[in-house]
């Protein structure tokens, strides 16, 4: 992986936009998008990333996964687009490596299924809004960290995770990702789910008073999933909570922007994983099962 | 004989425009709406739905108007009880007061400014279209009973009854009012909060069965609470519910608090999983979901601040 890699970025939403137009500074990349809208206004105004960055990136990209070649294909997709999207890339970028950037847990099985890439599993913390098409601001500058998966070693995500660093964002290569990705599931079921149901932002509210107890509750309900799972945690959920609260920022989780646009949420790759992990191994979560239950209801009343 | 409606919202206009209709009964509304007051003084207090009715009364948002009173029956929403019978508690100094509020609690807090005191609970509903006018949703029983504490005499009880009975609204005196109250605030406590939080009708929250086993998992703990009260419920609030859930009954009911949400005011769930985690706490019985419950619900307040 170096300046000659050539990188495809698979689905350019919020952080497929932020990988893209950061990589494109130190490599060839390419942007595999759904809408031919989407191609075409990459193709004529490049990547805009404003906030933390700023500049504008020149892209490729193409509705046509035939027409982009790539080394290292970023899946960068929501986990609702996940299935679709694995589908269209069957059969295209062979000997190419393939990284998932999923919230939740089993994206790297859904895209196992379409291929026999190699496969690199990543998680990422970063966040930032998309305003249009072809414009992304940088908000949240915390890390993407990155483990091997099928065919890959801890050389391989250190190689992506050093590219990533090169081109201005922040990354970290780990032996197993399970640990780091099983803390972000807790973290994510629970902050997402209060969020979206209670409109509030990732703020002060979650990790204090009454609400700040339900928040302590639910990620004990989370580690003992993980406990079960014979996952030890990277990072403790609640400390990580409480972390991001004091960052003097109140993050919008997406799951709360996903509910205030009456949009699907990802809820089913992360509260519903949770859920279903616990419950192969009988270890009761009857709050996330109750968070769980209610957001799907949420996306149930937009109709 | 004389009663005043204190708080004269939807379920407080249902009693007070069906007692209007009463030769024997002389009706008073006391609101804080200047508007509705208005509508009621000048237009009369209209109902229609599930019954159209026209009643003629006097409405004031000056307690000091209020003549003296046989019966007071309080419908504020649970957070303003303090408020409202401090002000016109004097118009009650030789009458009886009921509650026919939400929550657990409303009795204790009559009890600081009046001495005959009525527990009462009514499943009526209803929600207030414009001014003066308010729909009639749901009909339903109302059972009232003298409040341990300070008791209203039974007679008393009865006559009122007796009242909302002959007017339209059927209501039975009970020696303890425990049982409907509970069944009521578990049922509230079970559904209320869930339609603020997911936005659904009581119908749909019932039809989704991962919603309906949260529901079962909040009455279960309410159910809890009041048995080791020594309460016997009159009938399972999980009966209830379903009944509620029926297409000609409630389907499309949305529940006060989600149009509470909906509207951006403050909800009475301090009363409800609030009230139950209380006792919950105090009986040392666990009420975890209805904790979470409670927290998710403050959590939506606290986020129009």
């Amino acid at each position: 992986m170096d300046a000659s890699t050539s990188i495809c970025v698979a689905g350019a939403g919020t952080i497929g936009s932020l990988l893209a137009g950061h990589l494109a500074r130190v490599a060839d990349v390419s942007v595999l998008t759904r809408r031919e809208e989407h191609a075409r206004a990459l193709e004529e105004h490049g990547l805009r990333v404003s906030g933390r960055s700023d500049f504008v990136a020149h892209v490729r990209a193409s509705t046509d996964p035939g027409a982009l070649e790539a080394d290292l294909v970023l899946v960068a997709c929501k986990g609702n687009d996940l299935e679709p999207l694995a589908r269209r890339i069957a059969g295209h970028f062979a000997g190419a490596t393939v990284m998932t950037v999923q919230n939740g847990l089993g994206a790297e099985e859904v895209v196992a299924a379409y291929g026999d890439w190699p496969l690199l599993s990543a998680v990422t913390f970063m966040s930032g809004t998309r305003h249009d098409d072809a414009h992304v601001e940088y908000i949240l500058d915390t890390a993407t960290w990155i483990g091997p998966h099928r065919g890959t070693t801890v050389q391989d995500a250190g190689r992506v995770a050093s590219l990533i660093v090169s081109s201005g964002l922040k990354a970290e290569a780990f032996d197993d990702l399970r640990p780091a990705q099983w803390s972000k599931l807790v973290f994510n079921a629970t902050v997402n789910g209060v969020a979206a149901l209670t409109g509030l932002p990732h703020d002060f509210h979650f990790a204090e008073g009454e609400l700040g107890a339900l928040v302590h509750a639910l990620v004990d309900e989370g580690r003992a999933a993980a406990a079960a799972a014979g996952i030890e945690l990277h990072d403790d959920p609640w400390e990580m909570n409480v972390l991001a609260t004091r960052r003097g920022f109140a993050h919008r989780p997406s799951m709360l922007e996903d509910v205030e646009a009456r949009r699907p949420t990802e809820v089913e790759l992360i509260g519903g994983s949770l859920v279903r992990e616990a419950s192969k191994r009988s270890v009761p979560v009857p709050l996330q099962t109750a968070l769980y239950a209610l957001v799907k209801a949420k996306e149930a009343s937009y109709s | 004989m004389r009663i005043c409606i204190v708080g004269c919202g939807a379920v407080g206009s249902l009693f007070a425009a069906n007692l209007a209709g009463l030769d024997d009964v002389d009706v008073w509304a006391y609101d804080a709406s200047r508007e509705h007051v208005a509508a009621i003084n000048a237009h009369g207090l209209r109902l229609s739905g599930a019954g159209d009715v026209l009643g003629r009364l006097r409405a004031t948002t000056d307690a000091s108007e209020l003549p003296a009173c046989d019966f007071g029956i309080v419908a504020t929403k649970a957070m303003h009880t303090e408020a409202a019978i401090r002000a016109t508690a004097l118009a009650f100094a030789d009458g009886c007061v009921a509650t026919v509020q939400n929550g657990l609690g409303n009795e204790e807090t009559l009890a600081r400014h009046v001495d005959r005191i009525i527990r009462g609970t009514t499943f009526p509903a209803g929600r207030i279209v414009e001014p003066g006018h308010v729909q009639w949703d749901v009909k339903g029983d109302t059972a009232l009973g003298p409040f341990e504490e300070k008791p209203a005499p039974f007679a008393e009880v009865e006559r009122l009854a007796d009242a909302c009975t002959r007017a339209g609204m059927p209501t039975e005196a009970v020696r303890d009012a425990r049982g409907p109250q509970w069944r009521k605030v578990v049922f509230n406590a079970a559904t209320n909060p869930i339609g603020a939080l997911t936005g659904l009708t009581h119908g749909r929250v019932c039809e989704r069965p991962d919603l309906r086993a949260l529901v079962t998992g909040l009455v279960d703990e309410g159910k809890a609470v009041a048995a080791a009260q020594g309460i016997e419920l009159d009938s399972d609030p999980e009966e209830l519910i379903d009944h509620a859930a029926k297409p000609e009954v409630a389907y499309d009911h949305k529940a006060s608090m989600l149009q509470d949400v909906e509207a951006r005011r403050a909800t009475e769930i301090d009363y409800l999983n609030g009230g139950i985690v209380g006792f919950g706490v105090e009986l040392g019985v666990p009420t975890p979901l209805n904790r979470a419950i409670w927290a998710l619900v403050k959590g939506v307040e606290q986020s129009w601040q």
